[in-house]
């Protein structure tokens, strides 16, 4: 029978079929291939995973207020950027030029420098690295952030403005109490997307070193992973991001849809 | 006219005068890019007017509208305002537009605000009444306009006829000298036109200045003193509302006639 003879769903259905069969068998083989014992032995160990608590909830901890500060931080700096972009004049370019800036930049980069450079320009403080990172990666945060905001004030209709204006009130009164407001609500599924992704940013924090108090979930976890020459604590640091990030995500698809319903 | 620009002068920052026409509109011309979508409009309107404004779509109703309380910058020409030269860059505008009121075909309320709020926020925010007193002064324009019972709700809970009515409570609740009306019933169903109707004829007869775009030529007839045709930028014909719509006198105004009534 010539293959065109067959419906095209019995096909399809063929041909997904087929290709399940091939996906089991190589990972059949992988798994029989892998060393199991000595995989359990690297990334499985009880005892090592108990060596992490209590401490893992401080860096649990950490990783959340750090992202708290540099999401807060981010979105009224980039609520002022957005603004600024969408002004008339020089602030305007400045914005431009801020975002491009930061948005082009590696998040790791933009830590990097601003570790070595902030404590030379401000010597005579003693900021200590984390402070230099949160700055860093509530600018790199303003950048997107700016972007989502000027999106959500874009979609505001125009005759609210327009409706505020002929009431008397102000730019700066409009924008406050009306625009602000109806755009905040239109962008909260980006923006707390935006918030799952800082929340994994914060872990490039490990690159400019931080104090056994300070230290975030994956810090902590590559010290732990040293000290105990084993890979375990990668593991439980990685069920701590799963169960913080797996619920925000499923936020973040509930708000889209119910904002999608809405339009 | 020329002694109402001269007056005008006179008086060249934002107090009103009292002696001058409420809206005063000379040679006005707005382009949008190339296109000349106000070509020279000359208008009076005198204290206590209701202006009715006709016209086929594109013919730059909104535009007289919008231009008059600065929402479109006038391409050339003069808007005086009371007296008021709008364009002086001395002039605080925000203050002019406190004194018109403007109520849109979509509404425009606050969607995130409930009606109560919607009707106090530019009294506390603009004229700094104190809560209270905005408060006070919303309910009395509520019950004017027969919504009390709405004061909780949010808009998108309310009828198109109930926005808009609320629309015109929040316009009122500034003491403006004059309302300006962009076709306020035709985003409306029809049973819902009625109400808001009635509530512009009680402000027409309560001395209100207005001037309306509409496609409502009953109310045009009934509660206008004067009528606008506009066609293509310019006005066309102008006078006693009954007159008008009975016995159109340019060719451009029979034509459109003919297709509305
Ligand atoms: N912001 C704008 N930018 C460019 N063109 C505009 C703008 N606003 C209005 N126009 C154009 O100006 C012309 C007049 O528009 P206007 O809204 O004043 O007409 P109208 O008489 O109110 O019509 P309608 O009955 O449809 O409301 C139209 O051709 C319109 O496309
Ligand atoms: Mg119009």
């Amino acid at each position: 029978m010539a293959l065109r003879d067959i419906r095209p769903t019995v096909r399809r259905r063929a041909s997904r079929v087929s290709s399940y069969v091939v996906f089991l068998a190589i990972l059949a083989v992988l798994v029989s291939l892998a060393d199991w014992e000595n995989l359990s032995k690297n990334f499985l160990r009880a005892d090592v995973a108990a060596t992490m608590f209590p401490m893992v909830w401080r860096a649990a901890f950490n990783t959340l207020w750090y992202t708290a500060a540099s999401f807060v931080a981010g979105t009224i700096l980039g609520t002022v950027f957005a603004l600024m972009k969408m002004s008339k004049g020089p602030l305007k370019w400045f914005a431009v030029a801020y975002i491009e800036l930061f948005r082009g930049l590696p998040a790791m980069l933009t830590i990097l420098l601003m570790a070595f450079a902030i404590p030379i320009a401000f010597s005579s403080f003693k900021i200590p690295s984390t402070i230099s990172a949160l700055v860093a990666l509530s600018l790199v945060s303003s950048a997107y952030t700016a972007e989502i905001i000027r999106s959500g004030i874009e979609a505001v209709a125009k005759g609210q403005r327009e409706a505020a204006r002929s009431l008397g009130m102000t730019h700066m009164q409009t924008t406050m109490s009306v625009i602000l407001p109806q755009a905040f609500r239109i962008v909260i599924p980006p923006l707390t997307n935006e918030l799952v992704l800082l929340l994994k940013d914060t872990s490039l924090f490990f690159a400019v070193g931080a104090t056994k108090f300070s230290k975030e979930l994956l810090q902590f976890g590559r010290d732990a992973g040293t000290t105990n020459a084993n890979f375990t604590p990668y593991m439980v640091v990685a069920v701590f991001y799963l169960v913080i990030t797996i619920p925000l995500t499923w936020l973040v698809s509930k708000l889209e849809k119910k904002m999608a319903v809405k339009k | 006219m020329s002694e109402t620009t001269s007056r005008a002068r006179l008086h060249p920052r934002d107090t009103p005068d009292p002696n001058a026409p409420p809206i005063q509109v000379i040679d006005l011309h707005k382009f949008f890019g190339e296109h000349h979508v106000l070509k020279g409009i000359d208008l009076t309107v005198e204290k206590k007017q209701v202006v009715c404004v006709i016209g086929p779509s594109g013919s730059g109703k909104s535009t007289l509208l919008r231009s008059i309380n600065l929402l479109e910058w006038p391409s050339g020409g003069k808007v005086y305002i009371e007296g008021i030269d709008v364009q002086d860059p001395d002039v605080n505008l925000d203050r002019i537009r406190t004194r018109i009121g403007m109520v849109f075909q979509s509404f425009n309320l606050f969607p995130h605000m409930n009606v109560l709020r919607n009707v106090t926020i530019a009294q506390e925010k603009v004229l700094g009444r104190s809560k209270e007193e905005a408060q006070q002064i919303a309910w009395d324009m509520l019950e004017r306009v027969g919504l009390t019972d709405k004061a909780s709700a949010h808009p998108s809970q309310l009828s198109g006829g109930q926005q808009q009515r609320v629309a015109i409570a929040r316009s009122l609740s500034m003491n403006p000298d004059m309302m300006l009306f962009d076709e306020p019933t035709s985003a409306l169903d029809p049973e819902l036109v009625g109400e808001v109707l009635e509530v512009m004829r009680t402000l027409a007869q309560e001395g209100m200045t207005m001037m309306v775009v509409t496609h409502e030529m009953g109310f045009a007839r009934e509660v206008g003193t004067r009528l606008i045709f506009m066609d293509d930028g310019q006005i066309v014909e102008e006078g006693n509302p009954r007159e008008i719509l009975a016995n159109p006198q340019q060719p451009r105004t029979q034509a459109f006639l003919s297709k509305v009534l």
